[in-house]
C-alpha cells in the first residue's frame, strides 16, 4: 500500500509539472499562433466526449471472474489501477468467481446497489445474457467485457478481443516465416478446448496457414491454460513430433510450462508463437535466446478501456477522437504481433 | 492370510494386462516413437508426481478414510515453495517448505478427522476449498517462475542417473517404502485393521485416533514431496497446479484394487493404476488424438478395469 501511495503521489507532482509545462506551451502557442478560427468548434467537441476532467461523478460496478490466471488477474488489476486515476470514478468491484449462479448474484447486488453503470466480464457470456437483460432494464447501461451475451439487447457496448484474428495473425506470421521452405511442419498447442474462444483461436490459425500451401499442420494437442498442463502437453508433442518448423502457443501462462517441457527435451530447431502477451514472454522475445520468437496480443488493456467508456456513458459522453455523440456499440482489439523489432513498445502492456 | 495376500497381488494382474496391451498398441502405431528411450522416460517423469500423491491416498483410502485435498494441498505447498525462489531462498530452503506445508495441511486433516470426529470427506473437503484459496491469496493469480538454477537443473536430462531422471527416482523411491510400510510394518497392519473394522481394532488395543492422524499426515507429506516435484518439472508455482489430482489419485488407487471402503490396499496395485493413466495419455498424444476422445477412453477404462476386477474378486 505505501508503494502506491508513494506512487501516485509521485504521479500527481509529475502531472502537475506536465500540467505547467502544458499551460506554458498553450500560452506560448496561443501568443504565436494566428490560426484561431476553429477554436469554438474544438471546445465544443471537447465538452461532448470524454476527457481526462472531472465531471458529473459516476459509479461503476465491475463484476469480473475469478482472477486464477496471469490474463485475469491483469484484467482486473486494470480495471482498478484506471478507476483510480479518475476522480469523478467510484469503482464497486465484487469478488471474482467461476461459479455462474454466484457471478449472477454478485450483478444482481451491484443492480440492487443502483450504480451507474455496469462492466460485466462474464465467467460464461451465454449463462449471464438474462442477468444483463435485467441491469438494461433497471436502466443501467452496461459494457460487456470479452466474453460476450448472447443477445445485443444485454449490453450498450461490448469491448474484448479478437480470437479469430489472433489466430490469423499467428497463422501469418509463421506462414511468413517459412515461406520458402518446402513441406514445412507446424503443430498447436492448444488452450481449453470446451471454451469457444479456443476454437475461434484455432480457426484462424487453420485458415490463414490456408494461404501457404508448403505447410501443414500435423499435430495438435488442447492443455488447459496452466503451466502444469502446458508442460504435460508440450513434452507429449514433443515427442509424437520429433521434427517440425514451428509451434504456435494459445497461451503464454501454459507457455511457461511449454518452454520448461521443450528445454527439457533440449529441442531449439523450430520457432514459437506465444499467445496472449505475458511479460515473461516478451522478455524471452527480447532476450532472443529461446525458440519463442512472437506473441499474438490479447491485450488485458480492454479493461481499462472498458471503464473509460463506462465513464463516457455515465457522464452521456462519446470517445473522443471518435466523430460520434455517443460511444460505439462494439469494439475490437486487434491482436498485434509482438516480434524482437517491436517489443520495446509493447514492454509496458506486458502482464506478470 | 500371506497366502491370501498373494491372491490379491494376483489380481494386479488384470491391470498388468491393460498395460501390456496399451504398450502393444503403442509400439504397434508409432514404433519409433513410443518405445524410444526418451519417450519411456517421459510416461515416468509424468507418473511420478501423481505418483508420489497416490501411494499417500492409498494409504488413506485402506484406513477407510479419504483425502479429497491433495490437490489444493499439491498446489498450496507449490505456490509457498516458489515464492521463496524470489527470495535467495535455495533448493533446500524451497524443498523444505514445500514439505512443511504439506505436514501442516495433513495436520490440520488429521486433527479435525481424529480428534475434532469430522467426517473425512467434510474435512478434506474444506481442506481442498481453502487451500486452493489460500494458493491463490499468496500467489495473488500470478504464475510464480522459479529463477533457482538448482532446482531447475533438477529436471534437465544433464541430472539423469544412469538414464533414470530424478523425479523418477523420487517417485520409485516413495513406491519402494510405501511397500514396505504397508505391507511389512506395524503401521501398516493397524492401518488395514482400522480400515476394516475400526471398533474391533480399538478393541484390540489400537489408538485408532493417533494412527488416523498420522495417516493424514503421511498423506500431506506426500502432497509436499508431490509439489516440490511439480516444481521443479514445470519450474514454477501457480495456484493451478494440481488441478483433479482427488480424482486421479482416488481413481488410480481403486483401479490398482484398494476398497474405497476400506481394509484393502495395494501400493504396487496403485502405481500400475497411475501408470496405466499416464500411458493412455501418452499414447493418445502420439496418435495425435484430441482431449474429447482421450476423456470418453479414460472412463471407459476406468470401468473395464473394476468391472474385471470385480468379476475376479465375485465367484
Amino acid at each position: 500500500m505505501r508503494y502506491a501511495k508513494s506512487s501516485s503521489a509521485t504521479t500527481s507532482r509529475r502531472n502537475l509539472l506536465l500540467g505547467t509545462a502544458a499551460a506554458g506551451a498553450m500560452f506560448a502557442a496561443g501568443c504565436t499562433s494566428n490560426e484561431n478560427n476553429d477554436d469554438g468548434d474544438n471546445a465544443k467537441q471537447a465538452a461532448n466526449t470524454a476527457n481526462d476532467k472531472p465531471g458529473k461523478a459516476v459509479t461503476i460496478g465491475f463484476a469480473g471472474p475469478q482472477a486464477d490466471h496471469g490474463w485475469l488477474n491483469a484484467i482486473n488489476e486494470q480495471a482498478k489501477r484506471r478507476a483510480k486515476e479518475y476522480k469523478d470514478v467510484t469503482l464497486e468491484a465484487t469478488e471474482g468467481s467461476n461459479d455462474t449462479a454466484q457471478q449472477i448474484g454478485q450483478i444482481e447486488t451491484l443492480i440492487n446497489k443502483k450504480v451507474d453503470v455496469l462492466v460485466i466480464l462474464p465467467a460464461d457470456g451465454k449463462a449471464l445474457t438474462q442477468v444483463g437483460l435485467k441491469a438494461m432494464r433497471a436502466g443501467i447501461p452496461v459494457v460487456n467485457l470479452d466474453r460476450i451475451f448472447a443477445s445485443p439487447q444485454a449490453y450498450r457496448c461490448w469491448i474484448g478481443g479478437d480470437n479469430y484474428g489472433m489466430g490469423l495473425n499467428a497463422g501469418r506470421y509463421i506462414g511468413e516465416q517459412l515461406k520458402g521452405k518446402k513441406n514445412a511442419k507446424v503443430i498447436e498447442l492448444a488452450g481449453i478446448d470446451n471454451l469457444e474462444l479456443t476454437r475461434q483461436r484455432t480457426e484462424g490459425f487453420n485458415d490463414a496457414l490456408k494461404n501457404y500451401p508448403n505447410i501443414k499442420k500435423v499435430g495438435r494437442q488442447a492443455a488447459e491454460f496452466t503451466v502444469e498442463s502446458g508442460q504435460a502437453k508440450m513434452a507429449q508433442l514433443l515427442q509424437a513430433h520429433s521434427d517440425f518448423d514451428a509451434l504456435w502457443n494459445h497461451d503464454d501462462d501454459q507457455g511457461v510450462g511449454a518452454e520448461r517441457a521443450i528445454k527439457q527435451a533440449g529441442r531449439d530447431d523450430f520457432l514459437m508463437v506465444g499467445g496472449a502477451g505475458a511479460k515473461h514472454a516478451m522478455d524471452a522475445i527480447k532476450a532472443g535466446n529461446s525458440v519463442l520468437k512472437a506473441t499474438v496480443l490479447y491485450p488485458p488493456t480492454m479493461a481499462a478501456s472498458a471503464i473509460d467508456l463506462a465513464r463516457a456513458l455515465g457522464q452521456g459522453k462519446g470517445v473522443g477522437g471518435l466523430a460520434e455523440l455517443e460511444i460505439p456499440a462494439s469494439l475490437t482489439l486487434y491482436s498485434a504481433v509482438v516480434t524482437k523489432d517491436n517489443v520495446d513498445e509493447y514492454l509496458p502492456t506486458g502482464f506478470s | 492370510m500371506s497366502r491370501l495376500r498373494r491372491l490379491a497381488d494376483l489380481r494386479n494382474l488384470s491391470l498388468v494386462g491393460v498395460l501390456a496391451v496399451l504398450i502393444a498398441v503403442g509400439g504397434f502405431t508409432k514404433p519409433d516413437e513410443f518405445l524410444s528411450t526418451d519417450n519411456l522416460q517421459l510416461v515416468l517423469t509424468q507418473a511420478s508426481v501423481i505418483g508420489v500423491v497416490t501411494v499417500g491416498v492409498t494409504f488413506v483410502i485402506t484406513s477407510g478414510g479419504i483425502d479429497l485435498s491433495v490437490g489444493a494441498i499439491v498446489a498450496l505447498a507449490s505456490v509457498w515453495a516458489t515464492t521463496l525462489a524470489t527470495q535467495d531462498y535455495g533448493l533446500g530452503g524451497i524443498l523444505l517448505c514445500a514439505v512443511l506445508v504439506g505436514l501442516g495441511c495433513g495436520l490440520v486433516n488429521g486433527v479435525l478427522i481424529a480428534y475434532g470426529g469430522m467426517v473425512p470427506f467434510i474435512a478434506t473437503l474444506a481442506m481442498l476449498a481453502s487451500g486452493r484459496g489460500l494458493a491463490l491469496q499468496i500467489s495473488d493469480g500470478k504464475t510464480q517462475v522459479v529463477t533457482v538454477n538448482q532446482v531447475l537443473d533438477l529436471g534437465l536430462p544433464d541430472a539423469y542417473v544412469l538414464g533414470i531422471p530424478p523425479l523418477v527416482m523420487i517417485f520409485a523411491a516413495v513406491t519402494v517404502v510405501g511397500w514396505l510400510v504397508l505391507n511389512r510394518t506395524t503401521f501398516g497392519r493397524r492401518t488395514v485393521a482400522i480400515g476394516g473394522n475400526a471398533e474391533a481394532a480399538r478393541l484390540a488395543g489400537i489408538d485408532v485416533r493417533r494412527q488416523r492422524l498420522m495417516l493424514y499426515l503421511l498423506s500431506g507429506l506426500c502432497c509436499g514431496v508431490a509439489a516440490f516435484m511439480l516444481v521443479v518439472l514445470t519450474g514454477s508455482g501457480q495456484n493451478t497446479n494440481g488441478n483433479l489430482y482427488e480424482l486421479d489419485a482416488i481413481a488410480a488407487a481403486i483401479i490398482g484394487g484398494t476398497l474405497l471402503s476400506g481394509g484393502r490396499g495395494t501400493i504396487t496395485g496403485s502405481v500400475l493404476g497411475v501408470l496405466v493413466f499416464t500411458t493412455i495419455t501418452n499414447l493418445f498424444a502420439l496418435n495425435n488424438l484430441q482431449s474429447d476422445v482421450q476423456q470418453i477412453a479414460k472412463g471407459a477404462i476406468i470401468v473395464a478395469a473394476v468391472l474385471v476386477q470385480k468379476g475376479r474378486s465375485t465367484p
